[in-house]
């Protein structure tokens, strides 16, 4: 395994009479999204701020590229933090927030501070609100404002205190749908704390789970999913939600739940049926609408799935940014396929539905730009004795287009 | 190892004895606090004033010397010409009965250059900006905004501190110099258009009694509060989060109380001290 970029041994952090990080080991991988999961109050925000060197252990070791963070030189990290509570300066405009570090710490010349910070605010969509205070601005562009000056300096790594919070479930995944791409794109190395189970999941290579002081859990989210420790019912099971806030579906655990449930009662070699349905180019979407056109667009389709499969006892859950997973019980192949062709049906007669979703995310978006957008489904049969995932992944490779708008005009849905 | 306090605790008269010991303690642990703080706030001003120098500092000296200089002229001005006025109306009274009502001009003007005009203008320019400079560095440390600028590798004493120190160097002598302008013309009205003191007599006082020592060392003490009323005031913002009486918005009031309160004391006290030293 590669060698981690940044990885605490031993690290204890006291405050008084409370011992806040006990022993914590841990190692973060460079080019990963890592998140920090754990109750309130467990030490996530202390943990990642021993990171960025805003306080010290009292114990232990701190190693960046296996050298103690205390003999490298600060400007050989190149580390940007998002606080939590945004930590503007009231006193400077956005832009002239945005603009700070550049200022500050380059040389560079006012026209290239001017471009790159403009890039930035358009990427987060606060190029009108360059020019206003953090107070005349509403709570969710202060964070967009805190994200575009974290990311202004081109940082090897990012440290993200709770991006989303006071954000509405659209905009949550805005912003989690934008820390991945951006870190897809730059290559930075992203460490975020979060509440938002199973959210996070989507976009994270890494989950540390952080309970009772210590790192109980590093892995990735699939092996998170088998972990069984106490750490997953206190902490998991209360931040995940019955229903998932964005789309209206079951969560992720519902979901498996209410398939072992129905599924495991049945005879031996009882059949179900699993449809897969993939909204195509929303990454072309997030560019060119915005990110939160892109959540609403998912949103959407969600809400449609859920209204045609719900009725006849299918459930939903989404499976990953752009992916909704439908498990249709006691469902053989051929009536499955016959279901999901009734589905194509009504979504391309009922022109509104696809319109629908169009609508939804031009809603959330300034820009009349045409976009592209196909949806994909495709169907497999399983049963009990067989992995859910096997059986999803069948159905992935069975997908076919089953609805696509070229350009998005009113009135024109194929 | 247990903790120096718990160490205390164990030696720590018991009963009676205990009472009669609880004075000195509490004395002693005020009297060590406070040399602590000293000894940090000047190792605090050391650390600032030498990154006055660093690059990037020459236009956040010019906003700061707009906001505390030019943004407290019209205050000084006012103050400077009661301060003037009523210094001669009291001067006059008691040097008529001598007959030296003559000497008006001489009385008022050093008053004010030697004295009043330095202690004065640092007073009122602690009321107006010294105050404002510890709620604005405290708020900014209660919401991280101050850890931000770590963060971001700009050091908080380089971009919000070291500009008000060269600011404060700069702008108070020259406000001193106003005051003592302004007042001069309000010993003037009270003493010779209000009293009929002759005009020519006040003036050529004034002239004839003023030496260059009586203002540069005018100068020096304006210099001296400036340095100060500066390190009080960011001191008590930028350690805010670490009163231990109070927390969050109560800190910053408690502290901008402090700082004011601390910061006048001082003034006098230093008043005295230089002036032994000048005189």
């Amino acid at each position: 395994m590669a060698e981690p970029l940044i990885e605490f041994k031993d690290v204890t952090k006291r405050f008084g009479e409370k011992t806040v990080l006990d022993r914590v080991n841990l190692e973060i991988y460079e080019g990963e999204v890592t998140t920090i999961i754990g109750l309130s109050g467990s030490g996530k925000t202390v943990l990642l701020k021993h990171i960025i060197g805003l306080i010290t252990p009292d114990e232990g070791t701190i190693l960046f590229r296996g050298k103690p963070i205390t003999d490298v030189k600060k400007s050989d990290i190149a580390m940007s933090y998002m606080f939590q509570g945004n930590a503007l300066f009231d006193f400077m405009t956005v832009y002239d927030n945005v603009a700070l570090p550049l200022r500050e710490t380059t040389n560079l010349s006012r026209p290239e501070v001017k471009r790159r910070v403009m890039t930035r605010l358009e990427q987060t969509e606060l190029a009108d609100a360059a020019r206003k205070y953090p107070s005349e601005i509403s709570g969710g562009m202060q964070k967009r404002a805190a994200l575009a000056r974290a990311l202004v300096t081109d940082p090897q790594i990012v440290l993200f205190d709770e991006p989303t919070t006071g954000q509405d479930p659209v905009r949550k995944n805005a912003i989690l749908s934008m820390i991945s791409q951006y870190q897809r794109s730059f290559g930075f190395t992203a460490i975020l704390v979060s509440h938002e189970i199973p959210d996070v999941y989507f976009i994270s290579n890494r989950i540390l789970a952080l309970y009772g002081g210590s790192i109980v859990f590093q892995g990735s989210p699939e092996e998170l999913e088998d972990f069984d420790h106490p750490f997953k019912r206190e902490v998991i099971h209360s931040l995940e939600g019955l229903q998932k806030e964005l789309t209206g579906l079951h969560s992720r655990r519902q979901f498996k739940m209410r398939y072992r449930d129905q599924l495991s009662g049945d005879a031996i070699g009882a059949t179900y049926s699993v449809a897969v349905f993939t909204l195509e180019e929303l990454d072309t979407v997030a560019s060119r609408l915005g990110h939160e056109a892109a959540q609403e667009a998912i949103k959407s389709l969600g809400v449609f799935l859920d209204k045609h499969f719900g009725a006849i006892g299918g459930f939903s859950t989404r499976h990953s940014m752009n992916e909704y997973v439908t498990v249709l019980p006691a469902t053989d192949l051929a009536e499955a396929e016959g279901i999901l062709g009734n589905f194509i049906r009504d979504f391309q007669v009922q022109e509104q539905a696809i319109l629908d979703i169009w609508t939804a995310a031009q809603r959330r978006s300034d820009s009349e730009e045409c976009v592209a957008l196909t949806m994909l489904a495709g169907t497999a049969q399983g049963n009990p004795s067989q992995e859910l995932e096997s059986v999803i992944d069948l159905a992935k490779h069975q997908q076919k287009v089953i609805a696509r708008i070229r350009c998005i005009t009113q009135g024109e849905s194929r | 190892m247990a903790p120096p306090e718990q160490d205390k605790e164990k030696e720590a008269p018991k009963g009676p004895a205990r009472l009669l010991a609880e004075p000195f303690a509490l004395t002693g642990r005020k009297a060590i606090s406070w040399i602590d703080n000293m000894g940090a706030s000047t190792i605090f001003l050391m650390r600032a004033f030498v990154k006055i120098f660093r690059p990037k500092q020459f236009f956040k000296i010019i906003e700061q010397l707009y906001y505390i200089g030019a943004g407290s002229m019209l205050i000084i001005m006012l103050v400077g010409l009661f301060t003037g006025m009523v210094l001669g109306l009291q001067s006059y009274h008691a040097l008529v009965k001598f007959g030296s009502e003559g000497a008006l001009g001489t009385l008022v003007s050093l008053s004010l250059i030697r004295e009043l005009g330095p202690v004065l203008t640092a007073i009122m320019i602690t009321a107006r900006a010294g105050s404002a400079i510890t709620a604005e560095i405290g708020s900014q440390r209660i919401s991280e905004q101050l850890d931000a600028l770590k963060t971001m590798r700009i050091d908080p004493l380089r971009f919000l501190i070291s500009p008000r120190i060269a600011a404060s160097i700069i702008s108070f002598p020259l406000l001193t110099a106003l005051f003592d302008v302004i007042g001069i013309i309000g010993g003037y009205i009270s003493g010779v258009v209000l009293l009929g003191v002759n005009a020519g007599t006040y003036l050529h006082r004034v002239q004839s009694s003023v030496e260059m020592k009586d203002i540069t060392d005018g100068f020096v003490k304006a210099m001296v509060f400036a340095v100060i009323v500066t390190t009080v005031c960011c001191y008590q913002g930028y350690f805010a989060h670490m009163r231990t009486d109070s927390h969050g918005a109560r800190a910053i009031g408690r502290a901008t109380t402090s700082a004011v309160v601390l910061s006048c004391v001082l003034i006098l006290v230093a008043d005295y001290i230089v002036t032994s030293l000048l005189i």
